[in-house]
């Protein structure tokens, strides 16, 4: 299953992996432990003539351990699961990384649009650009000013791993780190609409020295 | 078992001390309670966020309000006196108070619908703004509850005129208490919360 | 009783009865019915998403619009208009009275009326897909501001779903009352709140839980109405509103309602499990208390939904924390369930097959949780096919295969026949290879990163790998279709031509047993008297295997007060 995953092409998306990796493993053994348990029990315990069932309606304390003991097993595998998942949530969404390049993410029914810097390196001035294309340079943090003018979205890159949804009325962020070139799809990951399923554009993830030259030709020829 | 038994419907037998009907009436006022809470909780989490709304709420008709909250709680008093009644088995008595009830139910939407008309006017409508949404959206589903009580009310005291289903008194008279404390959070929350702008 | 009952005229006595069995009956058929719209809505667009632009046999071409319609239909009829009549109303009606040995419930004609409330929502519901613009496209969770203006694409269809699904609430609702008070009030002398059976236990908690949190909806809907219809602006951010208040009020609903339909389900595992390995349920008491931290444990979970919706990160390792821990009592319940099996004697009956398929799906739908559960997991899951495999996991067997268990073990209870064992297994077989044939693959689609509730995967070219995937899911799908051909010839053909079953056929313990099959109005001849717990499986000692609940006492195993007995026996 984990081998069906995308190609890891952002900061975090090894650390997110490798976090359902973990998780993979422990209910992986779980699952066929419980499994194993429930058709050794009918196939040991199947009906034989002259064989009666014990009364174990189980009250007491030392039988009930049979069921607290592995709970707490449970118990212990959760919250190590838990506490990995926070450290990751943590790396992921609280904790955003200084940005290089900041980019104004614009969702509507049934588009994105990408709104550039411009030379001057600040959203919502006179030299911004706007893209229909999300061009990055590998190997700098990016922070995404996510907005939207209707209805809930979401943006979402499967080699980034990397989701949030857009709520109109709030400017949410998120952020990423492209580690390797390629040109990868921006789906939208919340139903938006009759045209939700035509809301896709392309991420380019470029060198950065590529991703310069793009960005001042855009510039040079003013906002399309 | 005999020792417990009201009237003719409680000599089921029963597994708790609760006549059935009571334990019915706790658990259906436990479901409103949860839907007036939402409601309520919505409003004092934006009420909190926007001080400004005082001076929206300034335009309710706190006289008016403070009227209704009398006529309810007065209308509460009846419907104590009808279930004391009940429990003396004196049936057209307890239907009597129960449609004094009735009476100030109708005097409260009679005053609300005075309310509603002013405002409305005035183009204090739900549109307005989130405060007159909250307003309407309250007081209307309040106002829902009243009239549906009052139905109750009037059913119940048609049968205990005739003396039947007397144990049914106290049931009806629990919802209206319900009712009226609900309009008890609502007056100060819509009406009271103006802070002192007025 | 029953004599007057039978001269009745027809309508009294099939569609206007007050009898909580005919009441059961029509639940469980209009949700069964609800089942196959349901499902064949779940046909045409997966239909849809294996051949993309093809015509779906008797849907014409899906367009983006309509496959939004099915895929929330598919949603809105399996949970409220399946699930809840088959699962909590249909068996909760049937067995309640019966398993506490009451001869109807508390309120017969309040029981009556939330059927036919339940009846009209159905209607609405139906008339909601004919009106302009179609039915509601906008997703079972219906969020806001999609679903609040026709400028988004949301039309009279969105209302009146939005009124179905209110009535519907008002049904259950009242359903809800009516068990809980009938557990409270009408149990059989002798029998104490720890001696009802594991089932009326987590039906009453389920209706205490739906009842607590589906007010703030309520709520909610009344604010999404008035947004829709009357201007206001609670959802609207340019008016100062908050589109994540809805998805706040809908979850705390929303979550809480996965258990109000897993309880009954684990509720019907319980009764199969002990009656058809002869054991005492491991640790009852334990389960049930359980079960009531779950209940309480279910109304602090529900942010897990939301973790990506911009909520405040901070937020999100709280309640990823409550949702592992709800886990504990939920393993409790399942470790038990194991245990009783254990040095049990256990009969492969029918339903004992369904049950054992609930668990063995179960497990992978609980574990798959834990992936969602997890806030740092759950950014790349979200929204994929991972989480509809995952809740079908969860789901399916809880709203399809238990509900068949308890069909098979109660069948001969319900109509005083048997139902035919090959067809049975046909069924059986067919459910299960074709249930892991549909939803198998859509965790593999998800780990690909293929989101959801799109109409049409082909336009995506990182998803093009995975279409012959879409393609075994929806064999798979149409599979399950007619995998529930032999179930519905079973019950039909068992009910008219079966062969009579005994009061008794499972030699099971608690009082739905005691009575004619099936029981007659009022249920009992005599009424029960309890004097022992509802699991008195293969007690040692060399007589009986069992020992029914409302056996008189021989053995002084428990004192009940004669002078209560002799006045509760007293007519």
């Amino acid at each position: 299953m984990l081998e069906d995953l995308p190609v890891a092409a952002g900061s975090f998306a090894r650390t997110i992996d490798q976090h359902m990796r973990l998780i993979y493993w422990i209910c992986g053994v779980w699952f066929v432990a419980a499994q194993g348990v429930l058709f050794y029990f009918l196939w040991r315990f199947r009906q034989r003539p002259g064989v009666r069932a014990a009364w174990l309606p189980a009250e007491g304390r030392r039988e009930l351990a049979w069921i607290f003991a592995p709970v707490l097993l449970v118990l212990v595998c959760d919250l190590v699961i838990e506490f990995d998942s926070a450290r990751v949530w943590a790396a992921v969404k609280e904790h955003a990384p200084e940005a290089s390049l900041e980019v104004g993410v614009h969702a509507s029914q049934f588009a994105w649009e990408y709104q550039y810097p411009g030379p001057d390196g600040r959203l919502d001035t006179a030299d911004d650009f706007r893209a229909r294309q999300l061009h990055v340079p590998v190997g700098r943090v990016v922070s995404l000013r996510l907005e939207s003018r209707d209805v809930l979205h979401s943006i979402f890159v499967p080699q980034l791993r990397l989701k949030q949804d857009i709520v109109p009325g709030r400017q949410l962020r998120s952020w990423f780190e492209a580690t390797r070139e390629g040109t990868w799809p921006v789906v939208c990951a919340e139903l938006c609409g009759v045209g939700h399923t035509f809301m896709q554009s392309t991420m380019v993830a470029e060198a950065a020295d590529t991703y310069d030259r793009w960005a001042a030709a855009q510039a040079a020829g003013g906002a399309r | 078992m005999s020792a417990h038994a009201e009237t003719a419907q409680d000599l089921d037998p029963r597994s708790t001390e609760v006549p059935t009907g009571r334990v019915a009436v706790w658990w259906f006022l436990a479901s409103e309670i949860a839907i007036f809470g939402g409601a309520v909780v919505c409003y004092l989490l934006f009420r909190l966020r926007h001080p400004e709304w005082s001076a929206e709420a300034a335009h309710t008709i706190t006289a008016a309000g403070a009227i209704n909250t009398v006529v309810l709680l007065t209308s509460s008093l009846s419907a104590v006196l009808a279930h004391a009644a009940a429990g003396r088995g004196d049936g057209p008595r307890a239907a009597r108070m129960l449609w004094y009830t009735v009476g100030g139910g109708l005097v409260f939407l009679v005053v609300k619908a005075y309310e509603y008309t002013h405002e409305i006017s005035a183009g204090m409508v739900p549109s307005r703004g989130l405060f007159w949404a909250f307003y309407f959206l309250l007081t209307g589903l309040h106002a829902l509850h009243v009239t549906g009580g009052m139905v109750a009310l009037g059913a119940v005291a048609r049968g205990a005129a005739r003396g039947q289903h007397l144990g049914r008194v106290e049931l009806v008279a629990i919802y209206w208490h319900f009712v009226d404390i609900v309009w008890i959070f609502l007056f100060p929350l819509l009406y009271l919360s103006s802070g002192g702008s007025r | 009783m029953s004599a007057a009952h039978a001269e009745l005229p027809f309508w009294k006595r099939h569609l206007f009865s007050t009898d909580h069995k005919v009441i059961a009956r029509q639940y469980m058929l209009t949700g069964a019915l609800m089942a196959i719209v349901g499902g064949l809505f779940a046909a045409a667009f997966r239909h849809t998403l294996a051949w993309p632009g093809e015509s779906v046999p008797g849907f014409g071409v899906l367009g983006p619009d309509r496959y939004n319609t099915m895929v929330t239909l598919h949603g809105t009829i399996m949970v409220f208009w399946v699930a809840m009549p088959v699962l909590v109303a249909g068996f909760g009606n049937f067995l309640i009275p019966l398993m506490v040995g009451a001869e109807d419930m508390a309120f017969p004609r309040l029981n009556m009326l939330s059927y036919w409330v339940f009846f009209l929502s159905t209607a609405v519901l139906v008339a909601s897909l004919f009106v302009t613009g179609g039915g509601s496209g906008v997703g079972w969770t219906t969020y806001p501001p999609l679903s609040t203006s026709a400028r988004f694409g949301a039309g009279l269809g969105v209302d009146l779903w939005i009124l179905a699904v209110a009535l519907e609430f008002v049904a259950f609702l009242m359903g809800g009352i009516n068990f809980i008070t009938t557990a409270i009030n009408k149990r059989a002398p002798g029998m104490g709140l720890w001696d009802m059976p594991l089932f009326v236990w987590e039906e009453i908690v389920a209706s205490v839980v739906f009842m607590l949190s589906v007010g703030p909806l309520v709520a909610g809907a009344v604010m999404l109405l008035f947004d829709r219809n009357l201007g206001t602006g609670f959802y609207d951010p340019a008016a100062g509103g908050d589109p994540l208040l809805f998805q706040h009020l809908f979850w705390f609903f929303g979550h809480p309602e996965v258990y109000v339909l897993l309880l009954p389900a684990l509720g019907i595992l319980a009764e199969v499990l002990c009656a058809l390995s002869r054991k005492a349920l491991f640790g009852y008491r334990v389960v049930v208390w359980s079960t009531l931290v779950a209940g309480v444990l279910s109304f602090v979970v529900w942010a897990h939904h939301q973790f990506i919706s911009g909520i405040d990160p901070r937020l999100a390792s709280p309640f990823s924390l409550t949702t592992i821990l709800i886990s504990v009592p939920f393993s409790i319940t399942i470790f038990a369930f194991l245990a009783t099996l254990w040095k049990g004697s256990i009969r492969l009956e029918l339903p004992m097959l369904f049950a054992v398929a609930m668990l063995a799906e179960f497990l992978l739908g609980g574990v798959t949780g834990i992936v969602n559960g997890s806030a740092a997991a759950d950014i790349y899951i979200h929204d994929t096919y991972f989480v509809v495999a995952h809740f079908h996991y969860t789901l399916f067997p809880i709203v399809v295969l238990a509900p068949f268990a308890g069909v098979y073990y109660w069948f001969p209870k319900m109509t005083g026949r048997e139902l035919h064992r090959g067809l049975g297994y046909a069924h059986l077989a067919l459910t299960v290879v074709f249930f892991n044939l549909t939803f198998l693959p859509m965790f593999s689609l998800g780990m690909m990163g293929h989101h959801r509730r799109i109409a049409n995967p082909s336009m995506f070219e990182h998803l093009r790998a995975g279409q012959h995937l879409q393609v075994l899911a929806t064999v798979g799908a149409i599979g399950l279709l007619v995998a529930t051909v032999p179930f519905v010839v079973n019950v039909f053909w068992s009910a008219l031509r079966g062969r009579q079953a005994e009061r008794n056929p499972w030699r099971a313990t608690t009082l739905e047993w005691d009575t004619a099959s099936p029981p007659p109005h009022g249920n009992f001849d005599a009424p029960p008297v309890v004097s022992r717990g509802p699991y008195v499986y293969s007690p040692d000692g060399a007589g009986e295997d069992f020992v029914p609940q409302g056996a008189p006492d021989t053995s002084q195993e428990r004192a009940v007060p004669a002078v209560a007995m002799a006045e509760a026996v007293a007519p």
